[in-house]
C-alpha cells in the first residue's frame, strides 16, 4: 500500500484495494465502534472540558469534557447507517417511479415531466424542503435525504429502462401478451440492476455528506444522538476556543465521501472492464528495413513520398506500425487513387501527407514533400502553402463541419486567412463556390448550420470549402462512403468536373476499387501498410500483377469482368499494425505463396510494363518465377 | 474502362435536389426558430415556477399538526391561535388560499414571519442579494477555472498520453470533489481565520471576507466540472471538424476559439448546470460557517422554529434562482449551439 502511494502512476494511487479496505474499516467501526469507544465517548468530565489536542485526548474534548476522537469513531455507526437507509429509501422511491413510468406511455410522460422539474433543484434544497415536511431528527432527515435522491434514481431508471424496453425480448414478451408487471420483473429489473447498484454505491457517499450537512445546519439528528455533521457543528461553535475539535469529524466526513466515490468508480471500471475485455496485443518495435528506392527522382512532383512510415506508441510503450513503407509520387494534375481494405494504412498515408498525424502518432520518411514544402521540417510558410494549395474532403460529410458555426464561416475562413482576402470578397467567392458545387439558394445555405443540410449537401459544402483556396491538390478520404448510391454518383461527378476545371491533382482514397477506377489515372493498392501494386488504371484492371489486386478485383462486384481470372476467396485476415513478419505480409492468404514469400520481403519493384508490384511471383509473368536474387537487382 | 462509362452514362441528376417536405421544414425552422425556442423555454420556466409555488404552498398543509399552534407554542390559547389563523388566512378554503399565496408572491408579498412578525419580503430583499453576491462570483469562478483546466488536461492527455497528468488530475479532482463545502469552509476558517488570522472572522466586511467563502464554494464544483470538461474536450478534440480545421491550416488559436471551445461548452454546460445549481444550495451551508448575512443563515433557524412563511419565502427565492439559472444556461447554449434551439441535441 505504501508502494502504491509512492508508485509512478498516481492514477492507481487510490484505486484497487484501498477503497475496499476503507469500506471494511468503516463497516468495522459501525459495528464495533460504539461498544469499544462508547464509554469514552459519553463519559463527561467537566474538569477536562474544552481541551485542545493533547496526549490524553488526541482530538481534544467537547464542552462536557468528552473525547472528540471517541465520539467521532462512535458516530460512524449513525452517520453510515442513516446514509445507507436514506439511499435505500431514495432508491426504492426513485426506481419505483422510474419503473412505473415505463409501464404506460401516458404515465411515463407525466412522471417524466415531473422528474424533469424536480431534478433541476439541488438535492440540498429538496432535502431542506422535505426536512420541513418530515420534521427535524433522524427519521426526518433520512426521509428528507432519501426523497431528495428519488428524482435522480427515477431518471436513471427511466433512461436505462427505455433502452431495455426497446430490446427484442421485451418486445417479444409484449407480443406474447404479458402484462407490464411481468415484463418489469422478468426483463427490465434484472437488466438495469447493475448500473443502478453502481449509482447507489456512489450515492451512499453523497448521502453521508448530505445527512452530515443537514445535521451541520441543525436540521438532522438531535442531541443526545449525534453524527459527524452534528460533531462538526459543535466544533464550529467552539472553533475559537479549541480549534482542534473540528478536525476529527471533518476527516471522517471527507474520508467517507472519498471512499464511496472511489468504490463506485472502481466498480464501474470493473463493470466496464468486464464488458469489453481488453485484447492483449503485443508488438515488437523493430524497425523494418527500408526497401530499395523504387520511386525514381520525383522532381517536379506535386507530392513526393519516399519510405513513409507511420508509427503509434501506446501509453505502455508498445509501438504499432499501421503504415510500414510507402513511396510514390503524384505529378501536377494527376489523379491517383489509393485502394485497400480498412487497416491497410491508406487513410493514414493521406493524413501523413496532409500533416494530420497527431500524437501519439509519429511520421518518419526519407522524403515527404508537397510542392516546394518539405513536410518533414515544416515552418510557418509551410502552413500557408498547405492551407492555400491543399484541400481535403473527409469521409463523414456531416462530422467534418463544425456544428457551432455557420456554413459560410467555414467557407470564408481559408480565403481570409491564407489568401488575405477581405471578408466581402471572400463571401462573394464563397457564394460562387457553393454555386459551383450545385447548391441551390447559396445565400441561404451560407447562413445555415450543418444540421440543416442533407448528407449530400454537406459533402458538396466540403468540396466547396476546398475550392476556396487555390488548391493544387485535393485529398479525398472516402468522400462517398457515408452517402447513398445516387448521391455518391453525384459527388463523384462533381469531383471529376471540378478537378478538370481547376486542374488540381487528386489523391482519392477508397476501399472500393470500382469508385477509384472511375476517377483516377493511376491506382495504388495498399495492404498491411505497404504499397503492393501501382499501375495505370487500365493496366491494373486488365491484368493485375499482384495476387492481392486480383483478389480485390474479383471481390468487387462491378469489376469482375475477366472471367478467366481465377476467383479466389480471401480467407484469413490482414496482419494488424502490430504484426512483424520477415516475409510478404500477404503470404498467409496468398495462393501463390512459397517458402521465399515467408522468409523474404518482396520489394516494390518495376515490372516490364512500367508498373510496380511487391511480389515474388507476380501474375503478369506466369511461369516466370523470379528468384529473390533476381529481384533485388 | 467500362465502369467509368457506366457512371458517365447515367443521366445527370439534378444537383442539390432535396425532398420538398424537408426543405419546407428547414425554412420554417430558419424563420421563427428563436421565437419558438424562447417561447418553449419560457413556458417551461413558468410551469416549473408553478410547481415550486405549489410545493411550498402544500408543504405547510401537509405538515402534521397545526403550524400556527406549533409556532406559537403550547402556552398559546385557542383564541390566540384562531386569531392568528385568521390573520394568516389559514381559515379560508384551500384554492382561495393558494390564489392569495400566488398573487401575494407575484406582488412581492411573502407574508409575515410567524416568529418576528416582520414582513418576509423585507428580510429577503436585504439578505438575498448577499447570498447572490456569494453565489455569483463563485459561479463565474467555477466556469472560469473548470473550462481552461479541463481543456488543458484534455490536450495533455489525448490519445493515452500524459498518464501522470491524467492520474494527478483524476486524484486531485476526486479528492476536492469529496470534500463537502461546509467541511472545507470549516477547515479554511480553522486555518486562515483562527490560526493564521489572515482573513476576517465572519460576516461581510469588504473584499477580503469574500475570499474564504467563495473558495469553499468553488473548490468542489470546479473540480467536478473540470472532469466533465476534460471528457467533453477529449471528444471534441477528436472530432472530424477539428481535424478538418487543422487540414485547412487554420491558426491554432482560431481553431480552439471557434471549433473546440463552443462545442466543448455546449456539452459541458448541459451537464454542468446541475453542478452550478448545487452552488446556490451550497451557499446555505457556507454562509452558516462564515456568518454571512444571506438567506442561508436564516433558513436553518426558521426550520427549527417552524417559521413557515419565512421558509416558504427562502425556498421560493432559492428555487427560482435555480430555475432562472437553468433558463439562462439554456439560452446561452441556444446562442452557442443552434442545434439545442431546435431540440435536436
Ligand atoms: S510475394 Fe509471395 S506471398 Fe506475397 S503476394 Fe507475392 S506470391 Fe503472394
Amino acid at each position: 500500500m505504501t508502494a502504491a502511494f509512492r508508485g509512478p502512476r498516481p492514477g492507481r494511487l487510490l484505486s484497487g484495494g484501498v477503497p475496499l479496505l476503507l469500506i471494511l474499516l468503516f463497516v468495522f467501526l459501525s459495528v464495533a465502534g460504539p461498544s469499544i469507544w462508547g464509554e469514552a465517548a459519553s463519559a463527561s468530565n467537566v474538569a477536562e472540558a474544552n481541551q485542545s489536542i493533547s496526549a490524553a485526548h488526541w482530538m481534544g474534548t467537547d464542552d462536557l469534557g468528552r473525547d472528540i476522537l471517541a465520539r467521532t469513531l462512535v458516530a460512524t455507526r449513525n452517520s453510515l447507517v442513516l446514509a445507507v437507509v436514506a439511499t435505500i429509501v431514495g432508491g426504492c422511491v426513485g426506481i419505483g417511479l422510474g419503473l412505473l413510468s415505463a409501464m404506460s406511455r401516458r404515465l411515463g410522460r407525466a412522471l417524466g415531466a415531473l422528474i424533469n422539474v424536480l431534478i433541476a433543484f439541488p438535492a440540498l434544497l429538496l432535502a431542506i424542503f422535505f426536512a420541513v415536511l418530515f420534521g427535524i431528527g433522524s427519521v426526518g432527515s433520512v426521509l428528507a435525504v432519501g426523497a431528495s435522491f428519488a428524482p435522480g434514481f427515477a431518471r436513471i431508471t427511466q433512461t436505462l429502462t427505455a433502452s431495455v424496453v426497446s430490446k427484442e425480448y421485451v418486445e417479444a414478451s409484449r407480443v406474447l401478451g404479458r402484462g407490464p408487471i411481468y415484463r418489469t420483473f422478468r426483463h427490465i429489473l434484472p437488466n438495469i440492476a447493475e448500473p443502478v447498484v453502481l449509482y447507489s454505491t456512489i450515492h451512499i457517499g453523497t448521502a453521508v455528506l448530505a445527512l452530515s450537512g443537514l445535521s451541520f445546519l441543525g436540521l438532522g439528528v438531535q442531541p443526545p444522538v449525534y453524527d459527524w455533521g452534528r460533531l462538526l457543528n459543535d466544533g464550529l461553535t467552539r472553533i475559537y476556543v479549541t480549534p482542534g475539535v473540528a478536525i476529527a469529524p471533518s476527516i471522517a466526513i471527507v474520508l467517507a465521501g472519498l471512499t464511496f466515490n472511489l468504490a463506485g468508480e472502481r466498480l464501474s471500471d470493473l463493470i466496464a472492464g468486464r464488458r469489453s475485455a481488453p485484447s492483449a496485443r503485443r508488438s515488437q518495435p523493430r524497425p523494418a528495413e527500408p526497401a530499395p528506392d523504387p520511386a525514381g527522382d520525383g522532381g517536379g512532383a506535386l507530392v513526393d513520398v519516399r519510405h513513409l512510415r507511420v508509427t503509434y506508441a501506446s501509453a505502455d510503450g508498445r509501438v504499432t506500425t499501421p503504415v510500414r513503407d510507402v513511396s510514390f509520387t503524384l505529378a501536377p494534375k494527376e489523379r491517383v487513387g489509393i485502394v485497400g481494405e480498412s487497416g491497410s494504412g491508406k487513410s493514414l498515408t493521406a493524413a501523413a501527407i496532409a500533416q494530420l498525424i497527431e500524437e501519439p502518432g509519429h511520421v518518419e520518411a526519407e522524403r515527404l514533400r508537397f510542392m516546394d514544402a518539405d513536410l518533414l521540417t515544416p515552418d510557418d510558410s509551410t502552413r500557408h502553402v498547405l492551407g492555400r494549395n491543399m484541400a481535403m474532403v473527409f469521409q463523414d460529410p456531416g462530422e467534418a463541419l463544425n456544428p457551432a458555426i455557420k456554413i459560410g464561416t467555414h467557407l470564408i475562413e481559408p480565403a481570409v486567412i491564407h489568401l488575405r482576402e477581405s471578408k466581402p470578397d471572400a463571401k462573394r467567392k464563397a457564394l460562387d463556390a457553393l454555386r459551383a458545387v450545385a447548391i441551390t439558394d447559396p445565400a441561404r445555405r451560407f447562413e445555415q448550420h450543418r444540421h440543416e443540410l442533407s448528407g449530400g449537401m454537406k459533402q458538396r459544402v466540403g468540396i466547396a470549402i476546398g475550392l476556396m483556396g487555390e488548391a493544387r491538390l485535393l485529398i479525398a478520404d472516402e468522400p462517398t462512403t457515408a452517402l447513398d448510391v445516387t448521391v455518391q454518383r453525384q459527388i463523384l461527378r462533381l469531383v471529376d468536373r471540378l478537378g478538370a476545371r481547376t486542374e488540381a491533382g487528386l489523391l482519392f482514397i477508397s476501399h472500393d476499387i470500382a469508385v477509384v477506377s472511375e476517377l483516377c489515372d493511376r491506382i495504388i493498392v495498399m495492404y498491411a501498410g505497404f504499397i503492393v501494386e501501382e499501375a495505370a488504371t487500365a493496366d491494373l484492371l486488365e491484368s493485375p500483377a499482384h495476387p492481392y489486386t486480383s483478389v480485390l478485383l474479383a471481390a468487387s462486384p462491378r469489376m469482375g469482368l475477366d472471367k478467366s481470372r481465377p476467383l479466389v476467396a480471401i480467407d484469413g485476415r490482414m496482419p494488424g499494425p502490430d504484426a512483424d513478419l520477415p516475409g510478404c505480409y500477404f503470404a498467409a492468404r496468398c495462393p501463390r505463396a512459397d517458402a521465399t514469400c515467408l522468409s523474404d520481403r518482396p520489394p516494390l519493384r518495376e515490372l516490364a510494363d512500367g508498373r510496380r508490384a511487391a511480389c515474388w511471383h507476380p501474375l503478369t509473368e506466369p511461369g516466370d518465377v523470379p528468384t529473390s536474387e533476381g529481384a533485388t537487382i | 474502362m467500362s465502369a467509368g462509362h457506366e457512371v458517365a452514362g447515367t443521366p445527370p441528376a439534378k444537383d442539390g435536389a432535396e425532398p420538398p417536405a424537408r426543405e419546407g421544414a428547414r425554412r420554417r425552422a430558419g424563420a421563427g426558430r428563436w421565437v419558438v425556442f424562447a417561447g418553449r423555454r419560457l413556458v417551461r420556466l413558468v410551469l416549473s415556477l408553478l410547481v415550486l409555488l405549489a410545493a411550498t404552498f402544500i408543504m405547510v398543509h401537509l405538515i402534521p399538526g397545526d403550524p400556527v399552534q406549533t409556532a406559537l407554542g403550547d402556552q398559546a390559547t385557542p383564541q390566540m391561535v384562531a386569531q392568528r389563523r385568521h390573520e394568516l388566512g389559514l381559515d379560508l378554503p384551500l384554492p382561495e388560499q393558494f390564489w392569495r399565496y400566488v398573487t401575494g408572491v407575484v406582488t412581492g408579498d411573502f407574508g409575515r414571519s410567524i416568529v418576528t412578525e416582520a414582513p418576509v419580503a423585507d428580510l429577503l430583499t436585504t439578505r438575498f442579494p448577499n447570498t447572490l453576491r456569494l453565489a455569483g462570483p463563485a459561479f463565474l469562478l467555477v466556469v472560469l477555472i473548470a473550462m481552461p483546466v479541463g481543456l488543458f488536461t484534455a490536450v495533455r492527455t489525448r490519445g493515452g498520453r500524459g498518464r501522470h497528468v491524467r492520474g494527478w488530475f483524476v486524484n486531485v479532482t476526486g479528492l476536492l470533489n469529496s470534500i463537502p463545502d461546509y467541511v472545507l469552509a470549516t477547515v479554511l476558517s480553522l486555518v486562515f481565520v483562527v490560526t493564521i488570522k489572515a482573513f476576517p472572522a465572519a460576516g461581510d466586511e469588504g473584499l477580503s471576507s469574500y475570499v474564504l467563502p467563495v473558495l469553499a464554494l468553488v473548490a468542489g464544483p470546479a473540480a467536478s466540472l473540470s472532469r466533465i470538461v476534460r471528457v467533453e474536450a477529449l471528444k471534441v478534440l477528436d472530432a472530424e471538424y477539428v481535424r478538418a480545421a487543422k487540414a485547412r491550416r487554420l491558426p491554432t488559436g482560431l481553431r480552439y476559439w471557434r471549433y473546440v471551445l463552443p462545442n466543448m461548452m455546449t456539452a459541458s454546460l448541459t451537464y454542468g448546470t446541475m453542478i452550478l445549481a448545487g452552488l446556490i444550495a451550497g451557499t446555505v451551508l457556507v454562509e452558516n460557517v462564515f456568518g454571512w448575512p444571506g438567506v442561508g443563515t436564516v433558513i436553518s433557524q426558521a426550520v427549527i422554529q417552524k417559521d413557515y412563511p419565512l421558509i416558504q419565502g427562502i425556498l421560493l427565492v432559492l428555487g427560482a434562482a435555480v430555475l432562472l439559472l437553468n433558463m439562462v444556461v439554456d439560452v446561452v447554449l441556444g446562442v452557442l449551439d443552434p442545434r439545442s434551439r431546435l431540440g435536436e441535441l
